[in-house]
């Protein structure tokens, strides 16, 4: 093979190494656009140029699904087979793809052209099955400092021919929705004449006290939307009361939860509202540094955000002394490479520092312990989406949607068996019924069997639950989780085993490796639900499902091993026929 | 001024009272009131990271379990360290280990297995992790096969005690293994053969060549000769008894 020209990469790495390790995602991320992987020399002048030993190197590449230690095909076709594009053929694609191009999955075909992957869920739910084709890259940042970015084309296998609104967006009232059209991002130009960012120019060009806003916030009720729903004015409170040299509020645009899509349609549709979040945010606990982290896969989104943040700028909404204040903030986009865990707060700082995305034993927490060990808020895409919201309407107006203890709106994905999968933005307190029948049209191709509430680390819901309210109060009372959002629809004629062997392969694919019970607890789980799947249970299964379970949930280190039995183990008690006893 | 004295922290454990040091963990109080709690990854001369879960307790008021080697004990807390639901972690947790990863050189596993009833064939048609014995040096062998991914090798070779960095990890989840860049042998890397990663090793699956050679059944003098440099063995013939 012959050797790379390293020059462009040295010119690149040249700009880069003042950050340090921080820098190697970015750099790892130009070395596979500029030769297609990263070969034992490209990696060689990485560590070189930002002092990371190599071993490290290594080990960050090995680590994240998008870097390739070997040559790959000049195009990667990546075709999701988790749950919801498994309910709608995603195997035949896979499999139909494989054969046009004479390769084998995961393989190279002989003329390296193509590699064709099985990959994780896609945020692609609502237009299943979803496939995205890697592309050469997009630079981001500002344009004498730009870095490259992933690119790639998602698209679902049934979209509508020539571009139409793929993302079938609905609901009533859609406030952080409404200019979500499923075609184009809202402009900075728009997103004002539509009444935004308001509340930047009356908080931060007012330079009005921070401790005032965060009452707001706390007075809002407003909570975390990733599925932790963590109160957000106590986390902005707990970093605003932190000691630190610097802080920072990190945009957790990580989504990969299964049967997750709202905060791509958000991002790709508005992303001058979650920027305005974020910077009211980072006014609120004195950071002057916003991350962005979004997954590699998100390339329209990362495009997006890019094309918001250059208008922002040039707006003066960024920068040096923004809105006439003399308030100094930036935001920057940090890309991921594949990988679910760096969905998680700790795994995600990591990621940013240029290491392996291992969550972090907490507590320490991150408003005092977060990126680089400073104060930092970590907030969900959709959370900072409903701040400017508000803070320019006021607590009162936000409160007189959804019910006492969940106020406002709150976005759901539906997709599955569904006749119009997609988004609906609806007030919090509506019932699953409500959703499901009168919004998305009701369930397809058969009766209702089960719901998947909350993706992959949700529970299963039945027909029974329909009248339940969708609440965090009317939830946790049914023992359902709201999670992120997700209404996965699953009528009579699927097989509940092969859900639930998706479900289980999913988590095998994404644990970490670092805790015991997760690194070999989701490892057995599949296995297992591999062979009910197949109808092959053995005796003593759901023995064995419920302790490797329970450890899992009881034991392991972080919330994804924490809830990579959560579903598993609600199948098994709606369906314990399932599996041998 | 800080206070010289340390601040007593007061726990029940097991039921028996324990006054610990501010900052002392679970586990050092558990220990000072004689309560046996299992550890595998953890060793005292590294940085404690929680990965093995075997030191999970039950505190009262907490939602999940707490893993005793990093978990700080707080005032007031009432701590259980051998509850059904501890049981079942620990137990469940060998017995995954018992069918990933060869256990024969790893006494002290073995030993929780037998105290914990852990059933080694408890599951059953489970993918081991196995490799090929690497044998690129002359001081040490590395029997991946038998790596529990404690970590302690790679903490050892990097900030906790070396600053060599030779060693890292390769994939992730069940497929994790400890590397070196592009799997090098191990003459090639950074590695200055200073042998501590060998010395924190749990389950023999780092070991002195010499050792592994005589467990295979060579002769000590057939050990040696594969096993030291062209020089040194001169150097020992000239001064063998007989050989002039």
């Amino acid at each position: 093979m012959p050797e790379e020209d390293l020059k462009p990469l040295l010119s690149t790495l040249a700009r880069l190494a003042p950050e340090g390790r921080a820098a190697l995602l970015p750099a790892l991320h130009a070395a596979q656009a500029m030769y297609g992987y990263i070969s034992e020399r490209v990696a060689q002048a990485v560590a070189q140029a930002l002092g990371v030993p190599l071993a490290d190197v290594y080990g960050v590449i090995e680590f994240y699904s998008m870097f390739y230690d070997r040559p790959v095909g000049r195009s990667i076709l990546r075709i999701c087979t988790d749950a919801a594009c498994q309910l709608r053929g995603s195997e035949k694609a896979l499999d139909e793809a494989c054969q046009r191009y004479g390769v084998v999955e995961g393989q190279m075909s002989a003329d390296g052209e193509w590699t064709v992957e099985r990959a994780p869920c896609l945020g692609l739910c609502n237009r299943a099955p979803a496939v995205n084709l890697g592309l050469p890259p997009q630079y981001i940042g500002e344009p004498e400092q730009h870095v490259f970015a992933p690119r790639s084309y998602a698209y679902g296998l049934r979209d509508p021919e020539g571009g139409a609104a793929a993302d079938h967006i609905a609901g009533n009232p859609r406030l952080i929705t409404v200019l979500c059209n499923g075609v184009k991002a809202a402009s900075l130009e728009t997103y004002i004449s539509a009444g935004g960012m308001r509340a930047v120019h009356k908080w931060i060009g007012e330079r009005r006290s921070p401790a005032e806003l965060i009452s707001e916030i706390k007075a809002s009720g407003l909570v975390g939307m990733g599925g932790a729903a963590f109160p957000t004015g106590i986390k902005w409170e707990g970093a605003a009361n932190a000691v630190g040299e610097t802080k920072f509020l990190v945009i957790n645009a990580d989504e990969s939860e299964p049967g997750t899509f709202k905060d791509r349609v958000l991002l790709e549709g508005d992303p001058c509202r979650v920027l305005e979040g974020a910077m009211l945010g980072a006014y609120a606990i004195g950071a002057h540094k916003i991350y962005c982290y979004m997954r590699g896969e998100y390339s329209l989104a990362i495009g997006r955000v890019n094309d918001a943040i250059g208008q922002l700028r040039e707006a003066g909404y960024l920068g040096k002394n923004i809105v006439g204040s003399d308030y100094s903030l930036d935001v920057e986009i940090r890309a991921g490479a594949g990988a679910y865990i760096c969905g998680e707060e700790t795994a995600l700082f990591e990621s940013i520092e240029g290491k392996r995305g291992f969550p972090r034993i907490k507590p320490p927490f991150p408003t005092t312990h977060g990126l680089f060990g400073q104060p930092t808020v970590i907030n969900n895409v959709e959370t900072l989406a409903k701040v400017p919201l508000i803070l320019s309407d006021g607590v009162a107006a936000f409160r007189s949607l959804g019910t006492e203890k969940s106020p406002g709106t709150k976005l759901f994905c539906l997709s599955g068996d569904v006749i119009q999968p997609g988004l609906y933005e609806v007030p919090f307190g509506v019932t699953l019924r409500h959703l499901l029948f009168d919004l998305a049209g009701g369930v397809e191709g058969g009766e209702l069997q089960a719901v998947l509430l909350g993706g992959a680390a949700g529970a299963f819901a039945t027909a029974q639950h329909l009248d339940v309210r969708l609440s965090f109060e009317d939830l946790r009372a049914a023992g359902l989780p709201l999670g992120s959002g997700v209404v996965m629809v699953f009528n009579q004629q699927r097989s509940m085993g092969s859900v639930m062997a998706s479900l289980a392969r999913f988590f095998a694919h994404e644990s970490c490796g670092k805790c015991y019970p997760c690194q070999m607890g989701t490892q057995r789980q599949y296995e297992i639900l591999q062979r009910v799947a197949a109808g092959r249970s053995q005796p003593g299964d759901a023995e064995r499902l419920q302790d490797v379970g329970w450890t899992m949930t009881d034991s392991s280190l972080c919330g994804l091993g924490q809830t990579a039995a959560s579903a598993v183990l609600s199948a098994l008690r709606l369906w314990p026929e399932l599996v041998a006893q | 001024m800080e206070d010289s004295q340390p601040r007593m922290i007061h726990l029940v454990i097991d039921g028996q009272p324990v006054d610990v040091n501010e900052g002392a963990t679970l586990l050092d109080a558990a220990r000072q009131a004689g309560k046996e709690v299992p550890t595998i990854c953890y060793h005292d001369h590294c940085t404690a990271n929680g990965l093995c879960r075997m030191c999970v307790v039950e505190v009262e008021g907490a939602r999940l379990l707490s893993p005793a080697c990093v978990a700080q004990a707080a005032e007031g807390m009432t701590v259980h360290t051998r509850t059904a639901r501890v049981e079942r972690s620990r137990r469940t947790i060998l017995e995954m280990l018992a069918s990933s990863v060869d256990l024969s050189d790893a006494p002290e596993i073995q030993g929780l297995m037998a105290l914990y009833s852990a059933d080694a064939q408890r599951f059953p048609d489970a993918s081991r992790r196995s490799h090929p014995v690497i044998d690129d040096n002359p001081m040490y062998i590395r029997d991946y096969s038998k790596c529990v991914l404690c970590w302690r090798c790679v903490q050892v070779c990097a900030e906790d005690a070396q600053y060599t960095f030779a060693l890292n990890f390769s994939k992730r989840g069940y497929e994790t293994s400890i590397a070196t860049f592009y799997d090098k042998g191990m003459m090639e890397t950074s590695c200055v053969f200073c042998g501590q990663c060998v010395g924190v090793c749990p389950t023999g699956a780092l070991k002195p060549k010499r050792q592994w050679l005589l467990e295979t059944g060579m002769g000590a003098e057939d050990v040696l000769s594969q096993t030291r440099s062209k020089a040194r063995r001169k150097r020992r013939s000239e001064h063998t008894p007989g050989n002039d």
